[in-house]
């Protein structure tokens, strides 16, 4: 839309300032609540900024129930541990994975590929509640259950999504570049590693955010493989926590909700160009 | 030296193998199970035992709360998917009007939607709490409260199946008529992904055609609804397609704000959330298997169905599709 008058453009960022406004309100209230003492997060007017800032609040949240006999660390700091080491093993290999498996498909010419990338894309259609009952299955023949296999292992076989966008990627990069390399007696894997993966690092890096972002949230997983509280990740950690204190102690449950969103927040500052990137691409590729 | 062909078959293989074993393990071997399992009684602690088609006889035609949930989804995807794109649509022009500071602005928007769901569900059990929650605050303060109590006293009927009785405000997640409505609401907060994509499909509707349509007198409606939306539909569509099949798996939200209960009375059961219940809490494996298979009919039916009707309104601009 292309509004030139000043005054259009005053209406517009009016409009703007007030729908901002209430989409940030729950935020703010958010944090705001994690630092009030408890009896100002019940009073009507909501009162926005705290008479006192009570940052014990948080360590109250972080050191809920904890049992010094049983773990060294705070819940919330063992659920943070946890949830890193899940979010580590599974970028890893999703980015490992799919770059291994979109070069296949995207710079080596063999029979069978095509068929075979069909296949792979045709398993987007698949929800994912027809496959959980029977993956469950497996992992509990394997002794999984309870562990954090299930949650890290299956990112290391591929998904057809990031196979997808990186295949498009490195579609772009010039025959003439793994030729060069051929020549000069470079290997397969060689070229793989020195001269397409160089020049895809935006594409590899949307690839890690998005499962990074993934990871962190994923709460189905956890909720159906993770039976032991010490194992809990942040996700579930923070529903745990809230059917313990719903409607009670909301300042510690803002606290321990900041704890998790603040994390991906930062993250996002910090990506901001490869995220906007990653989500245009879905949108343009889909 | 193997010839070159089977060279690159060997190379070609080995460089896909993660996702031939991962095709192999997690997705054929998975859905072949599950399918099985959906005509057996299994509750994974024993071995499967057939029982023929009474899982799915069950579900279609004995399971109350099977059409309960089917309903919920129904709902909740006929209202938060459409709203969700009209929002985001006219989010995503607004934000494209050239002022300096926009850039803040869409970040503003997008935010929310990194938020994880688990959090922001928590944050919501307060937004929506009727007697404390910020949202029922705004209504009030608005004036809101006011116009409901005059509209239930001139028209009760109508104001009592609308779920404003009385003229009170909406009980929202301890409301069986408003619950639903409470986590619809929810939806539209985390529109900004769609924003983000409506904002690139933006940037590729040519000027010229919007400055031919001035120099013609086109208003401002009139370039938005003939020029913008057409070279829009494609990415309407994608939101649409991927909207409705999340709608039919939309399961954090519903299982954090009920504490996996699917309540007020059921209001909030949506499918998968029922479905997990049924296989998780209850150990009916088999049952739950038969449910994701037609939860997977309904996904295909449907996508099948939006993309048959599809040709009629997306425009992918002259000769599109042949390059392709």
């Amino acid at each position: 839309m292309d509004v030139r008058s000043a005054w259009g453009k005053l209406v517009v960022l009016l409009i703007l300032t007030a729908l901002g406004l209430t989409f940030l309100a729950p935020l703010l209230w958010m944090i705001s609540t994690s630092l009030k003492p408890i009896e100002e997060t019940m009073t009507l007017p909501p009162q926005w900024i705290p008479s006192e800032l009570r940052w014990e609040n948080y360590s109250k949240a972080i050191m809920y129930q904890w049992d010094r006999a049983e773990d060294v660390v705070p819940p919330f700091a063992r659920y943070a541990l946890n949830t890193l080491y899940v979010v580590v093993l599974a970028v890893a290999g999703t980015v490992i994975s799919n770059a291994l498996v979109a070069y296949g498909f995207a710079r080596i010419p063999w029979r069978g590929r095509n068929v075979l990338f069909a296949l792979t894309l045709a398993t987007m259609m698949i929800p994912f509640p027809v496959l959980m009952v029977s993956v469950f299955a497996i992992f509990r023949s394997l002794g999984w259950v309870g562990s954090f296999k299930p949650l890290w292992i299956p990112a290391w076989f591929g998904s057809a999504f990031n196979i997808f966008l990186l295949r498009q990627f490195f579609r772009t990069i010039p025959n003439e570049l793994s030729d060069a390399a051929r020549i000069d007696g470079c290997s397969e894997v060689g070229i793989f590693r020195h001269v397409v993966l160089p020049l895809s690092k935006p594409a590899l890096a949307v690839v890690a955010l998005f499962c990074f972002m993934y990871t962190w949230n994923d709460f189905i997983g956890p909720l159906i493989y993770l039976t032991d509280k010490k194992m809990f990740t942040l996700s579930l950690g923070l529903q745990f926590y809230q059917s313990q204190h719903g409607g009670t102690q909301w300042n510690m449950l803002m606290a321990a909700s900041t704890i998790v969103v603040l994390p991906l927040i930062v993250v996002f500052f910090l990506t901001q160009r490869t995220f906007i990137q990653g989500i245009t691409l879905t949108g343009l590729k889909g | 030296m193997a010839r070159p062909a089977t060279r690159q078959l060997l190379q070609g293989l080995g460089f896909c193998s993660p996702s031939i074993i991962g095709l192999a393990a997690l997705m054929a071997y998975p859905m072949a199970a599950s399918l099985y399992y959906s005509f057996c009684n299994y509750s994974v602690l024993r071995p499967a035992r057939f029982i023929g088609t009474a899982n799915y006889r069950h579900l279609l035609t004995e399971d109350e709360l099977f059409r309960t949930a089917l309903y919920n989804t129904a709902v909740y995807a006929v209202w938060a998917v459409p709203l969700g794109i009209v929002f985001a649509f006219v989010l995503a022009l607004l934000l494209n009007v050239k002022v300096r500071g926009m850039a803040f602005y869409r970040t503003i928007f997008f935010i929310p939607s990194i938020v994880p769901l688990v959090a922001s569900s928590v944050l919501w059990i307060w937004l929506l709490n009727p007697q404390i929650g910020g949202i029922n605050f705004l209504l009030d303060r608005i004036g809101v409260d006011g116009l409901l109590t005059r509209f239930a006293e001139t028209a009760p009927a109508t104001a009592r199946w609308l779920g404003f009785e009385g003229g009170r405000l909406p009980g929202w997640l301890s409301d069986p008529q408003w619950a639903k409505r409470g986590i619809i609401l929810w939806s539209i907060w985390g529109v900004g992904g769609s924003v983000v994509i409506y904002l690139a499909g933006l940037q590729g509707v040519p000027k010229e055609l919007y400055e031919a349509a001035e120099v013609d007198g086109a208003g401002a409606w009139h370039r938005v609804r003939h020029i913008t939306v057409p070279f829009m539909t494609p990415y309407l569509f994608f939101t649409l397609v991927m909207g409705l099949i999340g709608a039919f798996q939309f399961f954090t939200p519903a299982y954090v704000m009920t504490n996996g209960q699917g309540g007020p009375v059921d209001s909030t059961t949506f499918y998968s959330l029922y479905l997990f219940n049924v296989a998780f809490a209850d150990f009916k494996m088999g049952y739950a298997s038969a449910m994701a298979w037609i939860l997977f009919a309904i996904i295909v039916v449907g996508t099948v169905l939006v993309f048959k009707t599809s040709a009629r309104f997306v425009y992918y601009g002259e000769g599109a599709g042949e390059g392709r």
